[in-house]
């Protein structure tokens, strides 16, 4: 099997990723090829994710597919019903979940929340100090300027998420943070009201949000992947998926 | 855009707008038919004043073998509250409130008003629908059928939504047009059970023909938004949805010739079968209609589709391996190896009913290589119902493969293990790719 993973987009993946094929985790590739042990499984089941997921929910080598892994229950249940009904597009899952019934996504979300696979390594830093210092420093601390609370006050203080409803940030990549802050910000994407993370959202410049994002994505692996247990600390916004 | 394609939009225009001027003519000509156009309501309603919790129940039944809910309702809206676009080839048609609502619904209706709307086609106030309402199926619906889904509707929560103006282009916004459609296209009538056949063919003609409206995608729609009886079943593009509605009396294509009833049954009910499994559009069908109908409703509808005669004129195609270059075969073979047999199996066998078999599985080998190659770029879960409601999936590959290869590895599918089917090349694949969700 090994030698068929380096096809593919590996080839191009290596041309364009600094640091060459050395660094590439061709396990990554053979992560996202279907394969499971017994038919009647979850494993088996959720097969219908894993070229963009990985077979673990780790994510794959494409920047914009998400690691879903370990994301809590609660959070993963509402994006696919959000997906199913429209309410959050993206027509390849919105085609994908459109007639799975709310018990089995329950179970989907389950599968993937339970799931405790390696983090890849991070992809090699291309932005400059500058933008790393102002990341680290929204993430860490906010700006009370511009009203933005900081990200560890709610997706907890090693990014690893909330129970029910708030997902970890480690291990997304830079295109996939952006590309959400954006939608949230222009209104394409929602969660339960009141939506908190829309007001953070609109605060955010175009600057803020890449300095975000690069900085999230040089974050080491943590060294307990689970959320954290829900509401433990008084959070500075209402979110109405912690419900 | 592209070249080829204007030209032939030219062409496709210069002959709707020669067709929208005869149906203009026959329109016109057809002005003073316009009374008989509105018919008088069928038999004498036989719904009791006040519908019995019997007659609802066989009502909401009904109501989901004629799978009103699918249109009537938008994804998060109240159900039956309309509001749902509907895009057309003509423009986008909005669905309208049927609750009971007395001023935006058809709270005011009687099962008279409501009986002439399935049977013809007029709405309460005269206007003539377009036929993206199913009547020209409904039409076969009983009276007592139609007044027991009426009674169904007025039970449940009426809705104050006001309907959506549609927004079709000229000429296509211009109702009169539909008398010149109905003329060539609607044939009204209740359904006739045939003696010859037993009673349980009759039940499943009676659901096919009528409330399962299965001709509104598997027989063709031609420029007019018509489809003939003589081609009935025989399959067509859905149009604005980019899938191919293989023909049902076709043992080549959907044709059940073949199938056990059993198969047939669970295709239907289950959404998956050990012959193959629904997606698209049909996935919605098995998920929002048929998994809800009972087991003898079902086997009815099988033994009825089982039962179309088969319109196979000439012999059936033998492999077509031997059209295709050996390194397109290869290329497709390591892809399948790779990708593809884990569930397949190297043999094309696959894992019945979880991962549908390839080998021999006519949605695979049929002419129009469109469901395959949509299938592997978009992937695709079976709909998930009351006996499958934890389905297995598909995963997308139109991020891994590029044409080159989808069109090598739907090629090799196609053609490999004796499947007849023909070869597709990358401008098929970046085609389709185009009109996909990506």
């Amino acid at each position: 099997m090994k030698p068929r993973c380096l096809r593919w987009r590996t080839i191009s993946a290596c041309a364009t990723i600094a640091g060459g094929c050395a660094s590439l985790p061709v396990l990554a590739q053979s992560e996202a090829i279907p394969s499971f042990r017994e038919v009647d499984s979850m494993e088996a089941r959720v097969q219908g994710c894993v070229t963009c997921h990985g077979q673990s929910g780790q994510g794959t080598s494409n920047g914009y597919f998400p690691r879903i892994a370990g994301k809590p229950a609660g959070y993963l249940y509402n994006q696919l019903v959000a997906f199913r009904d429209g309410t959050r597009h993206y027509a390849p899952m919105n085609y994908l979940v459109a007639y799975l019934p709310d018990a089995y996504l329950k179970e989907i979300a389950q599968h993937f929340a339970s799931q405790r696979p390696p983090f890849a390594p991070a992809d090699p830093m291309k932005a400059d100090l500058e933008t790393m210092r102002r990341g680290g420093a929204l993430v860490a601390g906010g700006d009370a300027g511009k009203g933005i609370p900081a990200c560890v006050a709610c997706h907890g203080v090693a990014l690893t998420g909330m129970e029910p409803g708030i997902p970890g940030l480690v291990g997304l990549r830079p295109t996939y943070v952006v590309a959400q802050l954006t939608r949230w910000r222009v209104g394409e994407r929602h969660a339960a009201e009141p939506d908190c993370m829309k007001r953070v959202a609109t605060r955010l410049s175009d600057a803020d949000m890449n300095a975000v994002a690069a900085f999230l994505s040089q974050q080491a692996a943590p060294t307990d992947p689970s959320p954290e247990p829900a509401n433990v600390v008084r959070m500075p916004l209402a979110c109405g998926s912690q419900k | 855009m592209r070249q080829p394609e204007v030209t032939v939009m030219k062409l496709a225009f210069k002959i709707l707008l020669a067709l929208v001027v005869l149906a203009v003519a026959g329109a016109a000509v057809l002005w003073w038919l316009r009374p008989s156009a509105l018919p008088e309501p069928g038999r004498a309603s036989t719904a009791p004043k006040d519908a019995t919790t019997e007659v609802i129940n066989r009502g909401e039944y009904l109501a989901r073998a004629g799978d009103c809910v699918a249109c009537h309702t938008e994804p998060t809206g109240k159900p039956f509250a309309g509001g749902r676009a509907m895009p057309t080839p003509f423009g986008a048609l909005f669905v309208p409130n049927i609750t009971p609502d007395d001023e935006t619904g058809i709270g005011r209706w009687t099962p008279d008003d409501f009986y002439r709307m399935m049977h013809t086609g007029v709405s309460k106030d005269g206007t003539l629908l377009y036929p993206a309402m199913p009547f020209a199926s409904y039409t076969k619906v009983t009276r007592a059928d139609s007044d027991a889904i009426f009674a169904y509707l007025m039970s449940v929560t009426p809705v104050r939504q006001q309907n959506r103006p549609h927004e079709l282009k000229f000429p296509f916004n211009n109702r009169e047009l539909l008398i010149g459609w109905r003329t060539l296209y609607f044939k009204e009538g209740e359904f006739i059970p045939d003696p010859k056949q037993n009673a349980e063919w009759n039940r499943g003609a009676y659901l096919v023909q009528g409330l399962g409206h299965c001709a509104m995608c598997h027989t063709a729609i031609n420029a007019l938004g018509g489809s003939s009886e003589s081609k009935a079943f025989e399959g067509g593009m859905i149009p604005n949805q980019n899938w191919y509605a293989p023909s049902l009396t076709s043992n080549r294509e959907a044709g059940l010739g073949n199938w056990e009833i059993q198969e047939i049954a669970d295709l239907l009910q289950v959404g998956v079968s050990h012959r193959g499994t629904t997606y698209g559009p049909m996935a919605e069908v098995v998920y929002n209609s048929l998994q809800y109908l009972s087991d003898e409703d079902v086997k009815a509808m099988a033994v009825y589709l089982r039962a179309l005669p088969q319109r196979d004129s000439e012999p059936p195609p033998t492999s077509q391996a031997r059209l295709v270059s050996p390194s397109v075969m290869e290329t497709g073979r390591k892809i399948y190896s790779t990708q593809c047999a884990m569930c397949h199996g190297e043999e094309g066998k696959g894992h019945p009913p979880s991962f549908p078999p390839l080998a021999g599985n006519q949605s695979i080998t049929m002419a129009s290589p469109v469901n395959s190659i949509r299938m592997v770029l978009n992937g695709g879960y079976a709909p998930g119902t009351r006996k499958n409601p934890r389905p297995h999936g598909m995963p997308p590959f139109s991020h891994i493969l590029d044409d080159e290869e989808a069109a090598a590895v739907v090629t090799y599918i196609r053609v490999a293990w004796d499947n007849s089917g023909t070869p597709v090349d990358a401008s098929q694949i970046s085609e389709l790719r185009k009109l996909l969700p990506e």
